[in-house]
């Protein structure tokens, strides 16, 4: 972004992160860095808190204990005098629309059309006009494909297809950092892989991405580093092909038994 | 080739015949005939029901129908029948109008993280859902004889900016904007609260994601698809307030039932007069149901892959398959030998 300051500063920094649901501790003390330009892929088992640490990072969940940090700011709270005040709604806001986020059930807005979905952030929260957000994101849905299904409703569009929108919706905000919650996990089988396409384009554009996903494959190709969560804590991490092809933890040893 | 396959290939596809739905629909379709010839025909001669006791009119001469529907066209479009017409809107459309705002902001409150907003709004619904509305009219009618006078200001100091007497604006119609209005809101706000609620969390979390704020959410993702779940009960609340509306006329409101039962009171024309009531309730019904189907289309885009029809695009649809029905019968002829 801007500064030189900037440019050491890692994009994602968690030191000890916690949550707990009603009593359930979900993250039990979390480190994770994320350096800018690289792409992260968290794994592990349903439950392991993979998804929560994701929706911590831009506060659609508050962590209880920790330090969380994106690009070098503290998320949802800002230290002064030797306080941590809560940010306000506005502030929250403002912070979200630089990280964009992509979720399982897609969670396109059903009521608006493809083309309608990603203007709708850059007019309402960028306050970019219409025309502009309207060549940008025509720029974007060429960019995943999708060029030709810009009236369709969401719900005219295969799997695949959404997906490929949601994620031409979360760029059309410019982010500087990308959020991927098993974006591939609700497809069918041969609508996978051309989300997977679109996702390995971005990471190749330098984009720092997140990616909770269960796609094996994905993460030994294009993931810089992998961290294998299990029960709230990290189990393992490093280079993919490491991590993966041997890795030293019995748990991980038997979760890739499974999955791969 | 076997026994079912006609020379050219073709095969012949017998439906099933429902013949159930046949004698059903003979015998709805005899109803309905009866009670139309109940409705126009005459009465016998020397059976002549001489139904009006006003002495200047001659049985023999004039109302020789049931009905009396040359009494109903005579007072159908008469303008105390009309204003009456106008004042039922007013009181319809104004309590609407308090209703929906009143219901959509208590749907808001019950939702809140604040105890003390859904708790109130809670109360509120539970106050005016478990009273009946004539109560409710007959109490704010009457509330000069609780609050002499109005004003408002700081609670339990002498300070107050605005200053009233009750029963300068409890007027009748006042009285029953106000009681019909507050009473729809408490049931608005149900309908308003599972239209919200029926909104997919996904939506919500995507709006935030992008950096909206609660506001903009609220009204550029959530209530635009809360509509389709909260227009069909909106379109039956209507409706049913443009009927009880005419529970105004308890406390002095001129409404369309008032009018006609004013007309009544002085000619005893009494069936003929309710009639003209019930034909002008169908037929704001009627408009009112035409402007819910365009509605709830308008608000269905997205949400099905295929619209609902409008009737004409329906009757176009009927009238292509009939066109093409005899256009695929005259190769056959030709065909033939």
């Amino acid at each position: 972004m801007t500064g030189v300051r900037d440019r050491d500063v890692p994009m994602v920094e968690a030191r000890g992160v916690a949550k707990s649901y009603a009593g359930i501790e979900v993250l039990k003390g979390v480190d994770l860095t994320v350096n800018r330009g690289e792409v992260t892929c968290l794994i592990g088992p349903s439950g392991s808190g993979k998804s929560t640490l994701l929706r911590c990072i831009n506060h659609l969940e508050k962590h209880d204990a920790g330090e969380l940090r994106v690009d070098g700011e503290l998320v949802g709270y800002e230290a002064r005098n030797g306080k941590l005040y809560e940010l306000n709604d506005k502030k929250i806001c403002e912070k979200r629309s630089h990280i964009g986020m992509v979720f399982q059930r897609f969670n396109l807005f059903q009521h608006l059309t493809v083309l309608e979905n990603v203007t709708i952030g850059q007019t309402q929260v960028k306050n970019i006009d219409r025309d502009a957000a309207r060549s940008r994101a025509r720029e974007l849905l060429a960019r995943v494909g999708l060029e030709s299904k810009e009236k369709h409703y969401p719900s005219q569009l295969s799997g695949g297809q959404q997906q490929r929108v949601a994620i031409a919706r979360a760029l059309a905000m410019e982010p500087k950092l990308m959020l991927f919650d098993e974006p591939t996990s609700a497809l069918d089988p041969e609508l996978v892989g051309e989300v997977l396409e679109v996702m390995k384009d971005l990471a190749k554009s330098g984009m720092t991405m997140i990616v909770v996903t269960h796609e094996m494959g994905f993460a030994r190709e294009v993931a810089d580093t992998v961290y294998f969560l299990d029960a709230g804590i990290i189990e393992e991490s490093g280079d993919p092909n490491l991590v993966l092809t041997s890795p030293s933890s019995d748990r991980l040893k038997i979760f890739l038994s499974k999955v791969l | 080739m076997n026994m079912t396959t006609h020379a050219d290939g073709s095969v012949k596809v017998v439906p099933v015949r429902h013949y159930g739905r046949w004698v059903g629909g003979f015998v709805a379709l005899v109803a309905v005939l009866m009670l139309a010839h109940t409705l126009i025909s005459k009465v016998p001669t020397g059976q002549v029901a001489c139904r009006t006791i006003n002495a200047v009119r001659s049985c023999d001469k004039v109302v020789n129908w049931r009905f009396s529907w040359n009494v109903v066209f005579q007072y159908f479009s008469t303008s105390e029948v009309f204003h009456g017409l106008v004042v039922t809107l007013e009181l319809t459309g104004l309590a609407m109008v308090i209703g929906i705002v009143g219901g959509v902001l208590l749907a808001i409150m019950r939702l809140s993280q604040s105890r003390l907003l859904s708790s109130t709004a809670w109360s509120y619904t539970w106050f005016f859902r478990g009273t009946p509305v004539l109560v409710q009219l007959l109490f704010w009618f009457n509330i000069a004889a609780l609050y002499k006078t109005m004003s408002i200001g700081v609670p339990f100091l002498n300070v107050t900016f605005i200053h009233l007497t009750v029963n300068s604006i409890f007027t009748p119609f006042n009285a029953a904007v106000l009681a019909l209005g507050t009473n729809e809101a408490a049931y608005f706000s149900e309908i308003a609260r599972s239209g919200l609620i029926a909104v997919d969390e996904g939506q919500i979390e995507a709006a935030s994601s992008l950096g909206m704020a609660r506001g903009q959410t609220l009204r550029l993702v959530v209530l635009p698809q809360a509509m389709r779940v909260i227009l069909p009960p909106t379109g039956n609340e209507v409706i049913s307030m443009l009927k009880t509306s005419s529970l105004a006329s308890a406390v002095g409101v001129i409404e369309l039932l008032a009018a006609t039962n004013n007309i009544s009171a002085a000619n005893y024309e009494v069936m003929p007069l309710l009639i003209v009531a019930s034909l002008w309730y169908l037929m704001v019904t009627t408009i009112l149901s035409i402007g819910q189907f365009y509605l709830e289309r308008h608000f269905a885009r997205g949400a099905s892959r295929t619209p609902p029809m409008t009737p004409i695009q329906r009757i176009r649809k009927d009238v292509r398959g009939i066109v093409a029905k005899f256009r695929t019968v005259r190769p056959e002829r030709a065909l033939a030998p």
